[in-house]
């Protein structure tokens, strides 16, 4: 069995389940947030007038909630949906809410794996479909919708198909203008937006086992937008120790089996890869940025689930160190933690005295919500996931979305930019 | 189940997404009516006022790609749509709708997506498999529901389905 079947597996209570297989499997997290959370609330109201009673959930404790898409409140009806969260979590006990304003707070992916809130080995669901980001723990994450969120609330288990698994080897040697999203738009622009539907995608080779724990994670982060159910990496001494460093919680790591089935085995040597843009209107539309260099931008955007970790301000400040951005950019870093330690490292200063923008952690301007929507023909490069028609405001603006290396390169030029070309 | 009679809307476009089924500033919205007013604001803002209760759509393969909002299924549904015929459907998208109970997904052939036209009268005979075009007197297969979809769909959603497998 894959490490997806083996965790589907012990959740079901069951020795051996393949592919294909459809059943009920056991839930060990479930986390709703300011946009999923008060849809959650409303199916749960509604089904309490059928004569469907929520008298406790099923496990307060495995429950966990983040306020991430419309704060600090863009106006009274974010507010009012937060107060909403609020008053359930007090009703029901979830002492696990990360209040925006509060200490730690941040994107609700960010957080599953900076407070280690997922553990390997996990079945972890979630109401937003970048839930796969916390599979480079090595659990089991999926997204699910208000219904389903619901439903796991009231059972503690929810039903599901067993993905069949693609695996990724990513092998050769990293150049050191390329990070993972190069990759994974590369792989994305591959296989395309639709090629991993109701599968799982999982990474492997020497390029994963060398990535950060940060760097792993824009991989399985955005093998949503390759419409996979699941991504996934096998836990390993990074997991262990970046784990570690966060929790001391017990876990127990599920690997793979030696004679695991895979759907299909697809192997990338990244040696000769460019920096890499995806173009409007599609994560798939993929392009070398050199070859898009002479278009004007009016914004960049570095932010998000995806593109806002630690490592990837780093790397936006080791190139803005001592320089001066020539168009907006705003820096969002994706939890208080990374906030944080961006300001005891120093390089919140960089960033700042670069003419950055650093605005609080939030989804944001990533989904269009507020600080920081495009207009009408504004053109953004974005570190974020998701380059749809309207995406981060006017339906006619375009989002580039771009490692954070080719976004702070792009600020400085105020044009789409290879990082080599600094 | 009943068969379902409606209009059909074309959309012959792959991979429309959550962001242009319910762009992302009205996720802070939880009344349906309200989300219904801006169904499809992203592709086709005259979309609510085509639609008339039990009318389909016909759309490209991959459709509810992108987030797992509800919000979508609930503005499509509340606008009166029943059904969605798609070549293929997005994972969470295509759970929100069973599991809702909100309209049914239904799969159809890629041939299929070209001989149906705008504004064709269907028939849905999900019992049979089987999609009629009444207006080119036509009929097509849909592909059929998976055992637990189906009780799902029979059940009339998630929360309906656990009162019979509970008894």
């Amino acid at each position: 069995m894959t490490i997806t079947e083996k965790i589907l597996a012990r959740a079901s209570g069951k020795t051996r389940i393949h592919a294909g297989d459809v059943g009920f499997v056991g839930v060990d997290k479930v986390m709703m947030h300011d946009v999923s959370g008060p849809g959650v609330i409303k199916v749960l109201s509604e089904w309490e007038k059928k004569g469907k009673r929520l008298n406790h959930v099923w496990d307060p404790d495995r429950v966990w909630i983040a306020e991430d898409h419309f704060v600090p409140a863009a106006d009274k009806v974010s507010a009012e949906n937060i107060m909403t969260l609020s008053e359930w979590t007090k009703k029901f006990g979830i002492k696990q809410h990360f209040k925006y304003g509060l200490g730690q707070y941040g994107i609700c992916h960010t957080l599953s794996h900076e407070e280690a809130m997922v553990l390997p080995g996990e079945v972890y669901v979630a109401g937003d479909s970048h839930t796969n980001t916390t599979g480079a723990l090595g659990a089991f994450a999926a997204g699910l919708g208000h219904t389903d969120i619901a439903y796991v609330l009231m059972n503690g288990k929810i039903w599901l198909k067993v993905p069949e698994t693609i695996l990724f080897q990513i092998t050769g040697t990293k150049p050191d203008y390329l990070m993972a999203k190069d990759i994974i738009l590369n792989i994305i622009g591959d296989i395309g937006t639709d090629a991993a539907n109701y599968k799982a995608m999982q990474f492997s080779g020497n390029i994963v086992k060398e990535m950060s724990m940060d760097e792993r994670l824009t991989l399985t982060n955005m093998t949503t937008e390759a419409g996979a159910k699941n991504g996934i990496i096998e836990p390993d001494a990074t997991t262990e120790s970046y784990l570690r460093e966060r929790t001391t919680a017990p876990f127990s790591p599920v690997l793979g089996d030696p004679d695991a089935k895979f759907i299909d085995v697809l192997t990338y040597e990244i040696d000769k890869l460019e920096p890499t843009i995806a173009k409007p209107f599609s994560p798939g539309n993929i392009g070398v940025a050199r070859e898009s260099q002479g278009i004007d931008i009016d914004k960049v955007y570095i932010g998000s689930c995806t593109g806002a970790k630690f490592d990837d301000l780093q790397v936006v400040a080791r190139i803005l160190k001592g320089r001066k951005v020539k168009v907006r950019t705003e820096v969002v870093p994706a939890a208080q933690s990374i906030y944080i330690k961006a300001v005891k490292s120093g390089l919140a200063s960089v960033l700042v005295e670069a003419g950055v923008l650093i605005g609080p952690p939030t989804c944001g301007a990533c989904c269009g919500a507020h600080m920081g929507v495009l207009a009408e023909n504004e053109i953004c490069v974005s570190t974020t996931n998701r380059n749809f028609p309207g995406r981060m405001g006017h339906v006619k603006s375009q989002t580039y979305l771009a490692s954070p290396m080719v976004a702070a390169a792009s600020a400085l030029k105020g044009k789409i930019t290879d990082p080599r070309d600094i | 189940m009943k068969s379902l009679r409606g209009r059909a809307h074309k959309y012959d476009l792959a991979n429309i997404d959550t962001d242009v089924i319910i762009p992302g500033p009205y996720l802070k919205i939880h009344d349906p009516k309200e989300l219904a007013r801006h169904a499809m604001e992203g592709l086709d803002p005259e979309f609510p006022r085509k639609v008339s209760q039990g009318d389909f759509m016909v759309c490209g393969s991959n459709f509810g790609c992108g987030s797992s909002r509800e919000h979508a299924p609930i503005a499509l549904s509340q606008l009166g749509i029943k059904a969605i015929l798609a070549p293929s459907f997005a994972r969470i998208f295509y759970r929100n709708v069973i599991d809702g109970g909100y309209l049914l997904p239904i799969e159809i052939e890629h041939e299929t997506l070209g001989k149906i036209f705008d504004k064709d009268e269907l028939e849905i005979d999900v019992n049979q498999n089987k999609i009629v075009n009444l207006t080119r007197n036509e009929s097509y297969a849909m592909i059929p529901f998976s055992k637990l979809v189906a009780k799902i769909v029979e059940a009339g959603g998630l929360i309906y389905y656990s009162d019979v497998e509970e008894g």
